[in-house]
């Protein structure tokens, strides 16, 4: 770990954090018009993703993908504008939050229906194997994508055709409102079940963003070198609400006591913590990058409401290449 | 079976009126299991399955993993040996995962096995539309499901029909499919009290009237009858059939409609092309050729998917306005002022203003 890419780790992180919660301050407005899914508190896994992986490799996430986007360096002002319905959205305003795209860093798509890009992922990783190059394709999921069909069908097909595809399930505990325990069965962990499929899988704190980061790391450089696929379970806790801006730990479906227990793990602080505390950061350098974050995303955000939406005439175009 | 009826009505929403439903036939039976994603979850399916587990206990009513197609062929073995499940989905874009049960196993059994035993099992699926719900949460693919030999396909516009259609779906021997709009969920109206059952099959006359007859179903039926009202004070008289089921359709009352108007619009909530409302277009010209005066028209969905932008949803759902500028050309009559009186709401892409996202 070299104190650049500790120092990055933080940064991506909180260039992340920033964005999500300007989303969710400004959600009221009513101009954000389309279910948007939150990740904060998640953020060290996409910020790791983002650094171990290069803009050659493929990526492809669900419904909660802001953050899985922007690590892997999709073009933030484009999401913004997505999410507005914007003509210079990243999807020309068709998809909205739960549909991203950056084909320029190898961000292949995220869609809506749980589970639906894993196969995906997969068929990308396919190509790859098929054209001999040493890409890696990255599958983003959920722990509720884990209890899908075609999670256990794509795994077992990447796994009998050795395809390079790294997947990475966050396990935030919960699906909506339902808990792990009423979805899979107690004391099972989800990199267990990869396992038993036949790939190699390994579990980690997704809180601390640095073993986050080595885990990825070990695992892709596995990859490049030997064919995968990898299975990596991170546990982590989604802050906000399962779709919309707001917490909601007052409706009863987690209480507030468990909520402040994770919230006291969250990797960002931590990362922050520790590297003041190792003076592997000087709090002036924290200060200008916070600063910069600050004009960046403020600019996105206006590019993002100044563009025109897109009109009638754009509905109907581009429904067959 | 239904021991006390009333008939006693009040006032309740739609989606108050599935709650009831629910309640009614869990307590009438004690083979009816109520699950899916989020059944008992503090939202409790947009309100609709609110209380249940409190009431029936989680061993009839659950949350479920997400696993679509598993939990549908779960229903079918379930109702193979006498549990009549109700299963929910908060869109009907998730049980697309569900199709190779739905179709390949609960539509086929009793056909296939030579009648031996039926799949008395109901689904609930919920169509989205608007506040950027987008291509993959706004599909209304009835028209699909009508397709499939075997399956009953329901879709009430009224909470009155909502309650008693979904109990006669819930103790029908046969797989029903029950679509609810979300754009219905908040609207309210006289509901009757008790195990009250509106067969599946006949339509419903929404509104009575002698120039043209327009079909329509589910939440379309809504913006026709603020088109006829308005169309009224135009001097033209429309007779809307809500046909609160897809499958069957109730031909014999369409067609008699047609025979006493000559004139036949319909409305779909779906996609045009393969519509429910191109089959009744087709079976009416078929079968009616002789009382039709003029050329039946079509008002759907454009054959495109619904995009996310607020920018490309305006003008893009029929509207009342759409309605009676249809029938106004129809009839060849100026549309004169139409456009003041139907004008599409603002926003337009909410089912009223107390809607602010963001499911
Ligand atoms: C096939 C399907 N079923 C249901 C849904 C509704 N839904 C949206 S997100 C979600 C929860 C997914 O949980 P998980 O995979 O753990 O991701 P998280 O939201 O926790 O990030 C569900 C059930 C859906 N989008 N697709």
């Amino acid at each position: 770990m070299t104190p650049e890419i500790a120092k990055q780790l933080l940064f991506r992180m909180m260039r992340i954090r920033y964005v999500e919660e300007t989303i969710a301050a400004r959600y009221s407005e009513q101009a954000m018009r389309c279910p948007i899914h939150l990740c904060t508190g998640q953020e060290a896994v996409s910020a790791a993703v983002g650094l171990v992986l290069r803009p050659s490799d493929f990526a492809v996430s669900g419904h909660r993908a802001h953050g899985h986007y922007l690590g892997k360096g999709g073009n933030l002002r484009a999401m913004l504008a997505e999410i507005y319905g914007k003509k210079t959205g990243c999807a020309g305003g068709r998809g909205g939050s739960m549909h991203l795209i950056d084909e320029s860093v190898g961000f292949m798509g995220s869609t809506a229906i749980v589970g639906n890009t894993i196969p995906v992922g997969v068929g990308l990783g396919l190509s790859i194997q098929l054209s001999g190059s040493d890409a890696v394709s990255c599958v983003f999921l959920g722990d509720g994508a884990a209890e899908t069909g075609v999670f256990f069908e794509s795994m077992n097909f990447a796994a009998v055709r050795e395809i390079p595809v790294l997947f990475v399930c966050e396990n935030n505990l919960y699906s909506v409102y339902s808990p792990l325990h009423v979805r899979q069965p107690k004391g099972r962990k989800i990199f267990r079940l990869a396992q038993a499929i036949g790939v190699e899988a390994e579990h980690g704190d997704g809180n601390d963003v640095e073993a986050v980061y080595a885990m990825m790391k070990r695992a892709v450089a596995d990859i490049r070198r030997n064919g995968g696929p990898r299975f990596l379970e991170f546990d982590t806790y989604r802050w906000r609400e399962h779709c919309g801006p707001n917490f909601d730990n007052d409706i009863g479906y987690r209480t507030e006591q468990e909520y402040l227990a994770h919230r006291m793990q969250e990797p960002i602080k931590r990362q922050h913590d520790k590297l003041i505390q190792s003076k592997l950061l000087a709090p002036e350098e924290l200060a200008a990058f916070g600063e910069s974050l600050r004009v960046e995303i403020e600019d996105a955000f206006c590019y993002a409401i100044e563009s025109p939406f897109p009109d009638d005439t754009d509905v109907r175009a581009r429904l067959y290449a | 079976m239904p021991e006390s009826i009333s008939t006693a009505s009040r006032q309740l929403t739609f989606a108050k009126a599935i709650n009831e439903a629910l309640n009614v036939a869990l307590e009438a039976d004690d083979k009816v299991i109520c699950y899916g994603l989020g059944a008992d979850d503090p939202k409790g399916i947009f309100g609709t399955t609110l209380g249940l587990r409190q009431r029936f206990g989680s061993a009839r009513v659950f949350d479920m993993p997400l696993s679509e197609n598993a939990m549908t062929g779960v229903a079918i073995g379930a109702s193979l040996n006498g549990i009549r499940p109700v299963m929910c989905h908060q869109r009907l874009d998730f049980f697309l995962l569900a199709m190779d049960q739905l179709v390949n196993n609960a539509a086929k059994w009793f056909y296939m096995f030579d009648g031996q035993r039926s799949v008395p099992i109901t689904i609930r699926l919920i169509l989205g539309r608007g506040w950027g719900q987008g291509p993959t949460h706004s599909q209304n693919l009835q028209a699909w499901f009508a397709h499939i030999p075997g399956l009953k396909v329901v879709m009430p516009t009224s909470p009155a029909d909502a309650k008693g259609l979904l109990l006669s779906s819930i103790f029908d021997p046969n797989p029903v499919l029950f679509i609810e709009h979300r754009w219905l969920h908040n609207m309210v109206g006289d509901v009757p009290e008790g195990d009250v059952r509106i067969p599946i099959g006949p339509l419903r006359v929404a509104r009575g009237g002698c120039d043209i007859t327009i079909v329509s179903m589910s939440y379309m039926t809504v913006e026709a009858l603020h088109a006829a009202e308005y169309l009224q004070e135009r001097g033209v008289s429309c007779e809307i059939l809500d046909l609160r089921c897809v499958n069957p359709i109730d031909w014999q009352a369409i067609f008699e409609s047609v025979d006493k108007t000559g004139k036949l619009l319909v409305l779909d909530t779906g996609a045009e092309t393969g519509s429910i409302a191109g089959e009744i277009v087709a079976r009416v010209a078929i079968e009616r050729m002789g009382s039709l005066k003029l050329a039946p028209a079509r008002l759907a969905m454009p054959d495109v998917p619904e995009p996310t932008s607020f920018g490309m949803t305006k003008g893009f759902y029929v509207r009342a306005g759409d309605v009676a500028h249809k029938v106004l050309d129809m009839l060849a009559l100026e549309r004169g002022d139409v456009d003041a009186h139907l004008v599409e709401p603002i926003p337009h892409d909410v089912p009223g203003a107390w809607f602010t996202g963001p499911f």
